[in-house]
């Protein structure tokens, strides 16, 4: 079960720049830090975010451990035609998980 | 007489490189192993732009100058740019001055995306500075630095 | 570090040497939401940014799952909690027949698991609890905090205003020492806040994550050195339920954001 919000909004007029908010439920482990038991806790992070419109690639994000756990991207998108926004978020494991959400545009 | 050993070895290299290598030693073993290999905010940049020279001025770095908690730190970053096909924005990436690692994150856009605009939330360990670049469609590379100082919680849990 | 905020404390233990009074006057409460800076209240005001809306979204897509050997969702007897959980959480803790104690909603959400869903109880402060939690309290966001009447609560919540006052730990502080009798002042960099729990369960940026009403008394507890209650211990609910009435009144937030 993803734990993602993602906010686009359900109607645009055509060539007008939307606003985009995506954020996912992840600790973001960074790696330095020491766990109770005196040894370092595992690295684990969302290494890449990836925002398709359509199935084609518009925007994307490399990520280190200094982005905040349950991390938060807002960026922004031309509405062009009307269909389907697709998020992925993949961690340093290679596993993804995924959101998507659809708009319409007049 | 016999001669001291540290004199001997010292007169071979030069007491004061002798000592100063010493340090180097001891503060490289005392400290953890990010604290000396993390390259500095410039060298960081350097390798993201490849070299290139980094102008001041169309970019904005928004970071709020004193922050309550350096685990959740909100951060917006606009570049002026008509994001045309022509003429865009490639990619806006930020650097930090004292977390372990230089790196927080680099933003691909382009004519797509509209505006170059974004924004997301950062981790700062200490009161430091914050830079963003952002990369042209015509190769060009611009900046904006900020700084914020970060005040640390009272009841901080035990990891237990 | 460590020794800078002991240092810090002990300073606070010596300025807050007179023992606590009465509490704080009704028209001077406020929400911790009113001491934090206007970065942090804007990324509780704001559902899309708010971290914590991640656990009720969890909560809601657990509010339909069947669980345990009687195979039953908590929508199979509540519904849509939209309407049936409406100001629920706001009168709670409660008094629990079975028992004869009063329990706190997470205690409730386990119970009703085990005698409803014949389901093992979720761990305290697992994603699982804290998401229903949550999801629950959520329904009741921005209704005032109405603490339930019922006389048989009353030596409960007495016991819980007697915690609140007493000095505990190798710091010899209470709970009121600072945020009944120094709230607004400073402790290191933070603004000491009054205690009211109108938000959880909420998301603190110290923990990265959400937590409990519980996770926060015991955070105090450790802070002044004292050895804290287990999760679910009675007295950690009679500290809840004194701190509800305290709260009367003020608006349920769930789920705050606080640094």
């Amino acid at each position: 079960m993803a734990r993602a919000l993602v906010n686009v909004p359900k109607v645009a007029q055509q060539g007008e720049v939307v606003e985009i908010k995506a954020m996912i439920a992840h600790p973001m482990e960074t790696g330095y830090r020491i766990g109770p038991n005196g040894s370092n806790i595992p690295r684990d992070i969302i290494r890449r975010f990836a925002c398709t419109y359509n199935g084609e690639a518009v925007f994307s994000a490399d990520l280190f451990p200094a982005v905040s756990a349950n991390p938060f991207i807002a960026f922004s998108l031309v509405a062009t035609t009307s269909g389907t926004i697709d998020f992925t978020w993949t961690d340093d494991a290679g596993k993804t998980q995924t959101a998507s959400a659809t708009i319409t545009v007049n | 007489m016999h001669e001291d050993p540290l004199r001997i070895y010292a007169g071979l290299v030069g007491r004061r490189q002798f000592l100063r290598a010493g340090m180097t030693a001891l503060l490289a073993i005392s400290l953890p192993r990010w604290a000396v290999a993390r390259p500095s905010l410039e060298e960081a940049i350097r390798t993201f732009t490849g070299g290139a020279n980094v102008l001041d001025g169309r970019v904005r770095l928004d970071l709020p100058p004193l922050v309550e908690n350096g685990n959740a730190v909100g951060i917006a970053v606009v570049a002026e740019s008509p994001m045309t096909e022509d003429d865009h924005v490639r990619r806006i990436a930020v650097f930090n001055e004292k977390n372990p690692e230089a790196n927080v994150a680099v933003f691909h856009l382009g004519p797509r995306s509209g505006r170059a605009m974004v924004s997301t939330r950062i981790r700062l360990a200490t009161s430091q500075v914050v830079v963003a670049v952002a990369e042209m469609s015509d190769g060009s590379f611009w900046s904006s630095r900020a700084s914020a100082i970060v005040t640390l919680a009272a009841c901080i849990e035990d990891l237990s | 570090m460590h020794a800078l905020w002991w240092l810090a404390a002990v300073a606070v233990a010596a300025i807050c040497g007179i023992v606590s009074a009465a509490g704080i006057e009704d028209g001077e409460k406020r929400s911790g939401f009113d001491f934090m800076t206007p970065e942090t209240q804007a990324l509780q005001a704001d559902d899309m940014s708010n971290p914590g809306m991640l656990w009720v979204l969890q909560g809601e897509q657990l509010w339909q799952q069947a669980q345990g050997r009687a195979d039953v969702a908590c929508s199979g007897c509540h519904d849509d909690a939209r309407q049936t959980m409406r100001g629920v959480a706001a009168r709670y803790p409660a008094f629990d027949a079975a028992t004869g104690r009063p329990i706190d909603l997470a205690g409730r959400i386990n119970s009703c698991r085990a005698e409803r869903q014949q389901a093992e109880p979720l761990a305290p402060e697992s994603d699982a609890l804290l998401a229903l939690t949550a999801y629950v309290t959520h329904q009741s966001r921005g209704m005032p905090i109405t603490p339930a009447t019922d006389a048989r609560l009353a030596r409960f919540r007495d016991n819980g205003r007697g915690l609140f006052q007493s000095r505990i730990g190798q710091l010899e502080l209470s709970c009121a020492s600072c945020h009944d009798d120094n709230w607004g002042k400073r402790l290191g960099g933070s603004v000491i806040p009054q205690a009211h729990p109108s938000g959880y369960p909420l998301y603190r940026l110290e923990w990265q994550t959400v937590g409990s009403l519980q996770r926060r008394l015991r955070n105090c507890m450790i802070g002044v050195r004292a050895e804290p209650f287990a999760f679910g211990a009675p007295e950690l609910v009679d500290l809840e339920l004194h701190l509800t009435e305290q709260a009367r009144g003020l608006l349920v937030e769930t789920p705050a954001v606080r640094p």
